[in-house]
């Protein structure tokens, strides 16, 4: 893992200390609100409906057992015992107070974490492949690439004050786990003759205008990505639109001006630039490409792993469903799920994490993930290793077997913690996990990708899930929309809306409806949901929505043609 | 034709510690919804909001609809329910600050 030098130290503890003056000026009256609020979003300071929330960056969704453990610390001391694991990578706290605030952010430079940038108009927290380093589709790590990116843009003096907010995300396997299409940046690192380069998307995005990025340009080369995206975002810095905030993101720009229009701009602009980097990005590249060298892969029997596989299904279960394959032999990835039905997803106790910390150290080279999923995962495991982390995780109440599963829902915070929600959504989730939980089904469905949010900005990415649920406040009332077929791979596909929304107490019922059908309606149980929804079309699964909307002799038809196709 | 009136509390978060918080009828911040005053006139409810704004302790205040209940106002909109009562995941709220004091929180 990286390990901040004496920079990075200094900016961190420097950071903290201008910080915690400015806390005490809001406190003591010298700072007004209107002075003191851009200063506490630049450092992931939010008021929120109950209490003030800190967002924590876990830079590409790596943390070591150490970082864990000061996490639940925090959790203990300042907060209410647990944290929550956001969809971009971050750990939020829901309680603290602001006094608290300087102590946790000290605790927290103490190992090499901080809250810069994961607020405010600037180059937020960047994101990458939870599986990174150890997916067996892995063409490079992508973590050097976004360590290099996030040290680019941190207190960058020219994006500061960007138009809007500015993700990037970043994967180097064949399968995009990190919804690379979905952010204003995203790289596919990728290999050409013999050497990794990007491909570099531009202008996607969820929220209000949901739009599929675009391939700015084919292969970067990673002497020049830099200066490329710099020349791109100081493109858009300029273009983009400050009048009006919902068409300020990068996807608007591209949009209203055309691909063309903008690749070529960032063209001029990355030829101004690439002379001025002069290739000490290089040289950082090769020092941050260091500490990210694979750990010392022990080699050893799988037996422990194969008898328990024949001797336990509750471990077997748990193996099908929450293992991916290492690319190291006799390795595993282990996903450990937060999402046990009527839990809220995302959130980890105390307790936990510690089980997490310590069971990373002892068993899994000191290495963790978050996901954007909202699991926690332990990338570079032995198999020899998987009974004993099972037993561990059952313990600490963590080895729930539902990973792609219909109770592994991503839900945002909603109204239940954030202000600009329109509608709840971990209650949401709770309610769909918990309901297939007693109609035992959940292994039945399959693989299902269910994402929910509390309103239309869409941290829950709705418009990805497979299905899609978005809450909104309709008169007053809490009203659910639902979208079916949407995918956040890199075949990325924005989901279409079934029709009229649901009350509260009609969405779970509804969902249920859907999912019936699709299990009347496949073909075989090998056929996915998303695979029978792009077969079958919307018309099946909305005559199962609105029962009452469609005429008899209509429903039937849908039904007859859905069961034809 | 204006619209008319409804009544209204003024709510904001508390500086230190971001717990919701109403006026009540001393001028004094206070946790509990069913103590603020209910305005129901709007200049004065408006003068009252800026001199709240004033306020150092206080972020945010604004005016939030409010019907009048038995015990005190009540909340009109869902949003402001669960700014009185804390999130609906957990019951670590104003719930449990306020569990076994009054069977209406």
């Amino acid at each position: 893992m990286y390990k901040y030098n004496d920079f990075d130290e200094a900016f961190v503890r420097s950071r903290v200390a201008q910080f915690s003056a400015q806390v005490a000026r809001r406190i003591d009256g010298s700072l007004t609100e209107e002075e003191f609020r851009p200063l506490r979003l630049m450092n992931g300071l939010y008021l929120q409906l109950h209490a003030y929330m800190l967002r924590v960056a876990i830079p590409y969704g790596t943390l070591n057992s150490g970082q864990m453990e000061q996490l639940a610390h925090i959790a203990e001391t300042y907060d209410r015992g647990y944290g929550h694991f956001t969809t971009r990578q971050n750990i939020q706290y829901n309680w603290p107070k602001l006094p608290d605030v300087p102590a946790i952010l000290t605790d927290l430079a103490d190992v090499e974490m901080h809250a810069i940038q994961t607020s405010g108009n600037t180059i937020r927290n960047v994101t990458a492949d939870h599986f990174a380093g150890a997916a067996a589709d892995e063409v490079a790590d992508p973590r050097p690439v976004a360590e290099l990116i996030r040290q680019w843009s941190t207190d960058h003096p020219e994006f500061q004050f960007l138009p809007r907010k500015f993700k990037v995300a970043v994967s180097g396997a064949e399968a995009d786990r990190a919804v690379v299409k979905a952010h204003d940046i995203g790289l596919y690192l990728r290999e050409e003759n013999d050497e990794i380069g990007a491909q570099i998307i531009v202008g996607g995005g969820l929220g209000r205008t949901p739009m599929v990025g675009k391939v700015l340009k084919d292969f970067v080369s990673l002497s020049d990505l830099l200066p490329y995206l710099e020349a791109t975002v100081s493109v858009w810095n300029l273009l983009g639109r400050r009048d009006n905030k919902y068409k300020a993101r990068i996807k608007i720009t591209v949009h209203e001006h055309g691909i063309e229009d903008i690749r070529a701009l960032v063209e001029t602009r990355f030829q101004q630039l690439k002379p001025a980097f002069g290739g000490v990005d290089m040289e950082m590249l090769a020092e941050i490409k260091a500490a990210f060298a694979p750990p010392a892969f022990r080699e050893a029997a799988t037996e422990p792993y194969e008898a328990a596989y024949e001797a336990d299904p509750v471990f077997r279960s748990w193996a099908d469903t929450n293992l991916s394959a290492h690319k190291a032999p006799g390795y595993a990835i282990v996903t450990v799920s937060t999402k046990t039905p009527g839990q809220t997803p995302g959130d980890v106790s105390a307790d936990q994490m510690r089980v997490l910390a310590g069971l990373a150290r002892r068993y899994g080279h000191d290495e963790l993930r978050i996901s954007h999923e909202q699991n926690v995962i332990l990338p570079h495991i032995h198999k020899a290793d998987l009974p004993a982390i099972h037993a561990a995780l059952k313990e600490a109440g963590l080895a729930t077997a539902n990973i792609g599963l219909v109770s592994d829902i991503i839900a945002c915070p909603g109204m239940d913690y954030c202000t600009l929600a329109t509608a709840r959504s971990i209650p949401v989730a709770q309610g769909i996990a918990t309901r297939f939980e007693e109609l035992k089904l959940t292994h039945e469905i399959g693989p299902l990708k269910i994402k929910i949010s509390g309103c239309i900005n869409a941290c829950g990415h709705h418009h990805v899930g497979h299905i899609g649920i978005l809450g909104l406040d309709r008169a007053g009332v809490e009203n659910y929309q639902i979208t079916l077929g949407g995918d956040g791979t890199e075949d990325m596909v924005i989901g279409d809306r079934t029709g009229p929304g649901f009350a509260y107490d009609e969405i779970v019922p509804a969902i249920e409806r859907i999912l019936l059908s699709y299990l009347e309606l496949r073909e075989a149980p090998e056929e996915t949901f998303l695979e029978a929804y792009r077969r079958l079309g919307m018309a099946p699964f909305k005559a199962a929505l609105y029962p009452a909307k469609e005429s008899g002799k209509d429903a039937k038809e849908a039904k007859e043609k859905a069961h034809a196709a | 034709m204006s619209r008319v009136f409804t009544p209204k509390a003024i709510t904001a978060n508390a500086l230190l510690e971001g717990d919701v918080i109403y006026l009540d009828h001393a001028g004094q911040w206070v946790r509990d919804l069913r103590m603020a005053r209910a305005y129901t006139e709007k200049e004065m409810a408006e003068a009252a909001l800026n001199e709240a704004a004033r306020d150092l302790t206080a972020v945010g205040a604004y005016l939030a609809d409010v019907k009048l209940g038995e015990h005190g106002p009540e909340p009109t909109h869902f949003r402001e329910d669960f700014r009185r009562t804390g999130p609906s995941n957990y019951f670590h709220g104003k719930q449990e600050a306020q569990r076994g004091t009054d069977a209406h929180v």
